[in-house]
């Protein structure tokens, strides 16, 4: 299976250069870009382990580029995504969050079910790599 | 110089007998609103023959303290404070016969965070008055005062997309259809193909309920078996809007609890349910950390007419008020009623932390939010991938699109057509942030889109040219002011 989450993963997968373009994007809207990853790539984890901090004050996309390209060395079979933040009052939270890189295989996600009262069920959603210790999925 | 419109005072004021409304202190042009005020604009059409400033006063007495008589027990209250004030009547342009009747309300007049109240007043009363042919409450101005009484929509656009992650482009969803006949689990096949062909979200029409042909028990078990297998086979965060209006508050609640038990992260009501219920529904969806859509089900009985009744422009800031997630607004492009401008003012009501007064959108006042999360626009009727560049255009980021026909009709299936949607839409928002010119060059990038996603291209070749172009019956009327070249 293919990951679906973030704004553009239902288009092939970016190249720097596409990169480039939407994070220039971010920046020329005054939003802090930062590159995140992680090997637990459940619906609701939250909080991906952070790439070093938001780079504020960075006008050039290029750095945030560079910054994935370094991440992607040592975690390049991990999904690492490129978040930008908006900090502006009613916000205050990510404007643009997309995929840069994806292990080579994705074995998805199980629905376990719980037969409950009536036929109520209870779902759970697991991913297949998560079974394995962090650090030793992909 | 006297022209007949004088208040009048003391014993002449408060003799036994009938009196002009204008007369009575509900008509008064040196008036300066307060902040406090609750400012009502309204369109009036009086009866040949009627005086537009008597109509206005009347309007302005029969919403606050007045009655067709002059009553003494009057003067055992604040009156003049309670007294609406109609202050400004102009003519609409280029519309004979028509006035915009501007009335101020002192906060007193109402009741803290009831919508019920607020309503019971400015539109109680006044809507059959005999000495108008039409009436149209056409914006409010809700001081901060009068916001900060309500806690306003629980969720809101952003904490709805922290909790979905999903940020930086629309919301995609569908409805599910036939909106009727369908068994539960018949049904769920089409949530689950929509949702994992590429949509956020399915929806259930206004008129899904508990039918002969799906109780309400079914219809949820089986879309959150959909969602759950959706959400596994995509890693995304799912949702299905279950409607839980019914006949009784007991029973929204009992499906509400069901919905959540289940683990949905959505539920929906009708507007037809009423003010109170959706109040009693936001509160429930505050407890129950529980996105709340509303689908607008019957306005347009009230919001069409240009003449008569109450814009949508109001219904929504009341809705902000009332505290729902979502809401209907219109596509501008789709089927059914939507001009551009007034659409835009809509979407801004809903949107923004402040309007500043924008007469070309309908909008006639500055509107502090005070704060109040932002409700999420729906955009849902006739609309097609096809028209995506349009979509973005007209409805911006913070919506949800929802592709009924769209995604079910396709050629190739549920999923073929979710995916198309998907597909075209991310294929916008890249060329877009990538700084192309999306409006001029939409086709060209949905072509070049559709080369890399087959269902894309026969969702382009199926509805190539669907429009559909009627002139709106509602639309802002106001007067450019022309500029010397």
């Amino acid at each position: 299976m293919k990951l679906r989450q973030g704004t553009f993963s239902f288009l092939p997968d970016l190249t720097d250069a596409e990169i480039h373009t939407q994070v220039q994007y971010c920046i020329d809207n005054g939003w802090a870009v930062s590159v995140e990853y992680t090997d637990d790539p459940h619906p609701r984890n939250t909080y991906w382990e952070m790439w070093g901090h938001p780079m504020f004050d960075n006008p050039d996309a290029a750095a945030v580029v560079f910054e994935v390209n370094e991440c992607r060395k040592q975690f390049g079979d991990y999904y690492i995504r490129v978040i930008a933040f908006d900090s502006s009052h009613g916000w205050e939270s990510i404007k643009l969050s997309f995929i840069v890189n994806r292990p080579k295989d994705e074995p998805g996600f199980h629905v376990s079910r719980e037969e409950v009262k009536g036929r109520s069920m209870r779902y759970s959603i697991k991913s297949y790599a998560t079974n394995k210790p962090e650090g030793r999925r992909y | 110089m006297p022209d007949g419109s004088e208040k009048l005072t003391g014993k002449a004021r408060y003799s036994a007998g009938v009196l002009e409304y204008k007369k009575m202190g509900y008509w008064e042009p040196d008036y300066e609103p307060k902040d406090t005020d609750i400012i009502s604009l309204f369109r009036i059409t009086p009866q040949d023959g009627v005086d537009p400033i008597e109509a206005a006063a009347a309007v302005a007495g029969e919403s606050s303290t007045a009655t067709w008589t002059v009553v003494w027990t009057d003067r055992l209250t604040a009156c003049e404070k309670y007294r609406a004030k109609a202050y400004r009547v102009d003519p609409v342009p280029n519309s004979p016969g028509q006035y915009f009747a501007y009335i101020a309300y002192d906060l007193d007049l109402f009741e803290p965070g009831s919508i019920a109240n607020l309503t019971a007043s400015i539109i109680g009363n006044v809507f059959g008055f005999k000495p108008l042919k039409a009436l149209r409450l056409e914006d409010m101005r809700l001081p901060v005062a009068y916001i900060k009484t309500y806690n306003g929509p629980a969720t809101g656009i952003v904490v709805e997309r922290e909790r979905l992650n999903c940020f930086g482009r629309p919301l995609l969803g569908a409805t599910v259809k036939p909106k009727l006949g369908l068994s539960g689990r018949n049904y769920g096949r089409v949530v689950y193909e929509a949702l994992k062909g590429g949509l956020d979200f399915t929806k259930d029409d206004e008129n899904i309920n508990s039918q002969p042909f799906m109780h309400w028990r079914d219809r949820f078990l089986y879309c959150m078996e959909a969602v759950n297998r959706a959400s596994a086979a995509t890693g995304e965060v799912k949702g299905t809007y279950l409607n839980v209006t019914a006949g009784t508050m007991e029973e929204m609640y009992k499906r509400a609890e069901f919905a959540k038990d289940l683990g949905s992260v959505i539920i929906m009501i009708d507007l037809v349910i009423g003010y109170t219920a959706i109040q009693s529904m936001a509160n429930w969806a505050r407890d129950n950390d529980m996105i709340l859509h509303l689908h607008r089900a019957g306005h347009s009985t009230y919001t069409r007419q240009r003449t008569h009744g109450v814009s949508f422009r109001v219904i929504a800031k009341w809705m902000r008020l009332a505290g729902v997630d979502h809401i209907h607004a219109g596509t501008v492009v789709g089927k059914l009623e939507g001009d551009p401008a007034t659409t835009k003012g809509f979407y801004d009501i809903m949107r923004e932390e402040y309007n500043p007064q924008s007469l070309e959108t309908g909008i006639f006042f500055d509107q502090h939010w005070a704060s109040l999360n932002k409700m999420m626009p729906v955009a849902s009727g006739g609309i097609h991938a096809g028209q995506m560049h349009q979509l973005i255009h007209y409805l911006g980021e913070d919506v949800v699109l929802q592709f009924g026909g769209g995604t079910i009709g396709h050629p190739q299936g549920i999923q073929a057509g979710a995916e198309a949607n998907r597909v075209a839409l991310e294929a916008m928002i890249f060329a877009r942030n990538a700084g192309d010119d999306y409006l001029q060059n939409g086709p060209e990038i949905l072509a070049r889109a559709a080369k890399n996603c087959t269902p894309l291209k026969q969702a382009l070749d199926v509805w190539k040219g669907v429009t559909f172009n009627y002139e709106s019956t509602d639309a802002p009327d106001f007067v450019v002011t022309p500029t010397t070249s």
